[in-house]
């Protein structure tokens, strides 16, 4: 059996490089880019062209469900995976934007377990299939501070006790938490405080106390470049980014996980999808076992499958153990939020004009 | 231009400031073109000169960040560089596919603009022409249209039309937005244009075509050589319209540097500036040498 | 066939015996023929890749079919009776109806984001019924639905849909112009944390006059300069001034981010010369400075060359004579060459506040948040927020505005005029 598959792989190579299979296809995968592109390039992609013969186009977005959106509503979809956050995936099953995913197609755990019990609570939904567990958390350049360094999520919100720039990423979506969670709302509280006008102004209002001294970004791969520039001193980030730069680069980088915020990446195909059975081929293959605990060798995510949690080891330079570094660890989880994903499917679009309407006037 | 010898003190002070001023605002036009130059050397992935960059120690520079376009996308970029690795890089860089895409689109906008352009102004420059004035006005505004206006637009349109996401979308819009250079540009050259040579030609017995190839190309291609490079250059370095109509595979250089720089500032998009700006370095000269060979033509020669 | 002879009866003919007239009005209407021929392809051409395109997104600013669409029986209800005040069973019954069809088709989020356009919070209000609509399964719909979601008992809401019934709207207008409907169908304006549209299109003519302003101040000398010296010292300067022109947008903007960023060239210049230290670094980009700053240096050249081509052509002997007949040289040049060179400043002026009205790509790169324009708004409805309609009447707004400037330019310099290089 071992041996079957590299021959069948070769022999599929081999036809294609010789032009004659009909079948060789070729997909659009979008994702956030950088190192978490990177990461499911190696874990994912490339096994999977290996195993198939057909090709991967790897695209970068900002936020990759911003394009699926324009391009299901507009009818020219050129997308065929997308890789999304919750609220995203949920919000865009309700509005007819994806295709539906049946979890019954996914391949079981490597002891038999169905899929629909492997994958982690909430890992499954109507349209969309995690593959890692990420969050957003403050991180700072340590060699930028001389005395007390920050330790809390206030002291993101904090300019007398560290003045200088901050960089927030540009949306409502998690700010508005994070403004509460520093104002003092206990991480069980804040969406039911965001529930309510008053929550909401509360949020807008921490926000304000912070405007002018905040760089807005959009893309993963700009916090860590923003620390790296000098450009900000502390800025909310996606964690496995900082990792990256920290551990990857030996950048002095330090990451606060008080007032984290934790969220799930999932996998969708837009309606429409040009080549919708390759991308569901392609789902199938890198939410499986394996392809999810290798993505942990380069990039600090969780698996979204528990039997992927106990084959996730040591980081790529093959020191580093990534337990520690993950979101879901233990001593990481004092003080974290989970993304409310109903809240954010039912109210982004209104909090969304609103924070648009917020900057746009300063 | 010198101050005669009477000039009071307020005139020479005044002139000097004048000068000074100039100065600055030359300087303030070229410094930023010439800075990214040498940053595109840069050793270290900053964006701002390094201290070995200042004292010009060799170990400052390198070229990284060029050989970086060419590695950037490729699948397995870290082997010995034969002809495999090559072809690897042609295949799959991205910045030699956005090249590629760039080239192609470009030059083919370029045919479509200058060719419709070219016959509209000589329509236009015919005294007969009628409404002229309207309809120049109405050829020259996609020029004056917010291009974000004009990219709407063509976004539902495609989408309906089936264009969206396809060469010919994109060479078809930037085509509509060369075509008022080539217009302006040619119909330049015709306003001293004398017409009696068309009718001398005619009742010398030069057919229609003949009298166009022999007669008017020869006086009008300066105009038409320089809208059809103003035409290329406006494609070349169009980013709105490819970003609302272009999926992946239409990918030009001007998009991979809006997508470098709001994604991930590397110093590659500087080498790549770089290229860019010894482009319009030879563009310039080529256009410069138009000029002088129109006047030359015109019997106006410089003094 | 060129010759004309005398004919008998005193009539002028060409050689073949037409009369004169005749043959004139046909070579005429040969000749119009011939130029409106050449036209023509053209002609077509724009109309087809630019004008219909605009045309057509222009509408989507007054139609908007999709709740009449997805809620047939509702639209029908309120096309037939005008809302003053929550409607009862009948309305009741079709908004239930329409909304389980709705969610099986999977179309009930677009219509509450319709609705949500003008009354915030109906797309959660839309998307948390159509999850529970399982439960009513039949009459009383009023009573079940309003014990299900008491949020429905608005008269606000129902004015909003009712609106929204209509196919053709004023209401991305009303909204581009920061107004709204209250819950009697009045409009009013918008709560005060929404009102940004005024605020944009003012900010927009307000930082497009001041990089006029700054391209005039800076490209007069220059262009004066350039006019004034021998042609082959000129001719090596205007390089100066067409490279920057030739070069490509992005190369500039990234040029500038390396400038201006605070751990950029510029800051670092000045923390060595000790103008700031180093932990005072300006904040020169992302913000209007950066926006200002980078689109002064993008649009002066378009200053420059339409002064310059103005400059030329006034004659040097005028001040000359001025100044012997006694003028001073401040008087030599305000009441002598300053009036000449007004129509360069006028098209120059022109061209570059029309282009910088409708900026997007130098904004959003350097801009941050508070260097933003009205075109950045249009880009983020159109592909983020993805309210089309707000959008294409954002841009109807624009264009209007820039295509008045155009008549202006067009009446005042005239579009044939325009040179380049």
């Amino acid at each position: 059996m071992t041996t079957i598959k590299p021959i069948a792989a070769a022999l599929c190579a081999g036809l294609v490089l010789a032009g004659t299979t009909a079948q060789a296809g070729e997909i659009t995968v979008v994702s956030w880019g950088g190192a978490y592109t990177k990461s499911q390039v190696e874990a994912y992609q490339k096994p999977w062209m290996a195993k198939t013969g057909h090709k991967i186009k790897s695209v970068d977005a900002p936020n990759p469900a911003a394009p699926i959106k324009a391009q299901v509503k507009a009818g020219n979809v050129s997308i065929d995976v997308a890789d999304v956050e919750y609220s995203d995936a949920v919000r865009y099953c309700d509005e007819g934007l994806l295709e539906l995913i049946d979890p019954a197609v996914l391949p079981p755990a490597p002891d038999g377990t169905p899929a629909t019990e492997d994958f982690i609570d909430g890992g499954l939904t109507d349209c969309a299939v995690a593959n890692i567990v990420w969050s957003t958390v403050l991180a700072y350049d340590a060699s930028k501070f001389k005395g007390a360094k920050p330790t809390s999520i206030s002291d993101l919100f904090d300019v007398k006790k560290f003045p200088g720039k901050r960089g927030l990423r540009k949306g409502a979506k998690p700010n508005l938490e994070m403004a509460l969670m520093a104002d003092g709302v206990p991480a069980a509280e804040v969406y039911k405080m965001l529930g309510t006008p008053a929550g909401v102004k509360r949020a807008f209002a921490k926000l304000d106390s912070i405007k002018d001294h905040v760089v807005w970004w959009e893309a993963g791969a700009q916090p860590p470049q923003l620390l790296a520039d000098g450009e900000v001193i502390m800025t909310t980030a996606y964690n496995g980014r900082i990792f990256n730069a920290a551990i990857g680069e030996d950048k002095p980088f330090e990451i606060v996980w008080d007032g984290q915020i934790l969220d799930f990446d999932l996998f969708v195909i837009p309606r429409g999808a040009p080549n919708k059975d390759l991308a569901l081929d392609f789902i199938k293959f890198a939410t499986g076992t394996k392809p999810l605990a290798d993505q942990a060798k380069y990039i600090a995510y969780g698996p979204a499958r528990k039997s992927s949690g106990e084959l996730v080891g040591l980081y790529q330079d093959g020191k580093t153990r990534m337990g520690p570094h993950m979101p879901t660890a233990e001593a990481n989880m004092k003080n974290a939020l989970v993304n409310n994903f109903e809240f954010w499917a039912d109210r982004d679009s209104e909090l969304n004009e609103r924070f648009n309407a917020w900057i746009a006037t300063n | 231009m010198a101050l005669p010898p009477h000039a009071t003190l307020f005139e020479r002070i005044w002139r000097r400031f004048y000068l000074v001023f100039c100065a600055a605002v030359f300087v303030f036009l070229i410094a930023p073109i010439i800075v990214i130059l040498p940053l595109s050397f840069n050793a270290e992935p900053y964006f701002t000169f390094t201290r070995e960059m200042l004292s010009l120690d060799p170990a400052g520079f390198s070229l990284r960040w060029y050989d970086r376009l060419l590695t950037y996308g490729m699948t397995a970029p870290e082997v010995a560089r034969d002809t495999a690795w090559w072809l690897d890089a042609w295949a799959n860089s991205q910045w030699l596919h956005a090249a590629k895409n760039s080239f192609l689109i470009g030059i083919a906008s370029t045919l479509v603009a200058t060719t419709l352009g070219t016959l509209a102004a000589l329509g236009l420059s015919r005294p007969e022409m009628p409404f002229r004035r309207a309809v120049m006005a109405l050829l020259i505004s996609p020029m004056i249209v917010p291009m974000i206006i004009s990219a709407t637009g063509l976004f539902f349109f495609y989408s309906k039309a089936g264009l969206a996401h396809t060469y010919i979308g994109i060479v078809l819009a930037h085509a509509m937005l060369g075509i008022p250079f080539v217009i302006i540009t040619v119909t330049a050259t015709l306003v001293g244009f004398d017409r009696s040579l068309i009718h001398a030609a005619a009742s010398l017995g030069a057919t229609p075509v003949e009298t166009f190839r022999k007669v008017i190309l020869p006086l009008i291609l300066p105009g038409v050589i320089s809208g059809a490079l103003f035409a290329f250059v406006t494609s070349f370095d169009e980013v709105v319209v490819v970003l609302f109509i272009a999926s992946y595979d239409q990918q030009t250089i001007p998009l991979q540097m809006w997508n470098g720089i709001r994604e991930q500032i590397s110093p590659a998009i500087l080498a790549a500036a770089t290229i860019l700006i010894i482009f319009s370095m030879a563009l310039l000269t080529t256009l410069e040498l138009l000029r002088r060979r129109t006047e030359r033509l015109r019997g106006l020669a410089p003094d | 066939m060129d010759g004309t002879s005398d004919a008998p009866d005193g009539l002028l003919t060409t050689g073949d015996g037409t009369p004169l007239k005749t043959a004139l009005a046909r070579a005429t209407r040969r000749a119009k023929l011939k130029a409106v021929v050449l036209v023509l392809p053209l002609l077509l051409f724009v109309l087809v890749t630019f004008a219909v395109p605009i045309g057509q997104m222009l509408y989507l600013s007054v139609y908007s079919p999709v709740f009449a669409d997805n809620m047939p029986r509702l639209s029908a209800y309120l096309m037939a009776n005008p809302v003053t005040e929550v409607p009862g069973e009948a309305a009741f019954e079709a908004l239930v109806l329409d909304l389980k069809d709705a969610r099986k088709n999977r179309t009930h989020a677009q219509v509450g984001t319709r609705v949500n356009y003008e009354k915030a919070g109906s797309t959660s209000l839309f998307k948390s019924t159509a999850r529970r609509l399982r439960k009513i399964d039949g009459p009383p719909y009023k009573e079940k639905l309003l014990a299900l979601k008491p949020a429905w008992d608005d008269l606000h809401l129902w004015t909003v849909m009712e609106r929204a019934a209509h196919r053709h709207t004023l209401s991305f207008y009303a909204s581009a112009l920061d107004l709204g409907y209250d819950a009697k169908g009045d409009l009013v304006r918008a709560p005060e944390e929404r009102r940004i549209y005024g605020l944009l299109f003012q900010r927009t003519l307000l930082l497009s006059a001041l990089i006029a302003g700054l391209c005039l101040l800076l490209g007069y000398p220059v262009a004066h300069l350039l006019a004034n010296l021998p042609l082959k010292y000129s001719n090596l300067l205007m390089v100066l001034v067409l490279l920057p022109f030739w070069t490509s947008l992005l190369v500039r903007t990234t040029s500038w981010i390396t400038l201006l960023q605070s751990q950029g060239v510029l800051n670092d210049l000045m923390v060595w010369i000790g103008i700031v230290g180093d932990d005072g670094r300006i904040q020169l980009m992302y913000n209007q400075a950066g926006t200002v700053i980078a689109m002064t240096h993008i649009m002066l050249p378009f200053m420059i060359l339409p002064l310059y081509s103005v400059m030329k052509t006034v004659p040097k002997d005028f001040v000359r004579a001025a100044r012997s007949l006694g003028a001073g040289p401040v008087t030599a040049f305000v009441r002598v060459y300053f009036p000449q060179t007004v129509p360069g400043i006028g098209a120059g002026v022109l061209l570059v506040f029309i282009i910088s009205v409708g900026y997007y790509i130098t904004p959003a790169l350097v801009g941050g948040s508070s260097g933003q324009l009205i075109s950045n708004q249009i880009a983020f409805h159109m592909l983020q927020s993805l309210n089309w309609g707000l959008a294409a009447a954002l841009g109807a707004l624009l264009l209007g505005g820039v295509l008045l400037l155009y008549w202006l330019y067009d009446r005042l310099v005239g579009v044939d005029n325009m040179k380049l290089g």
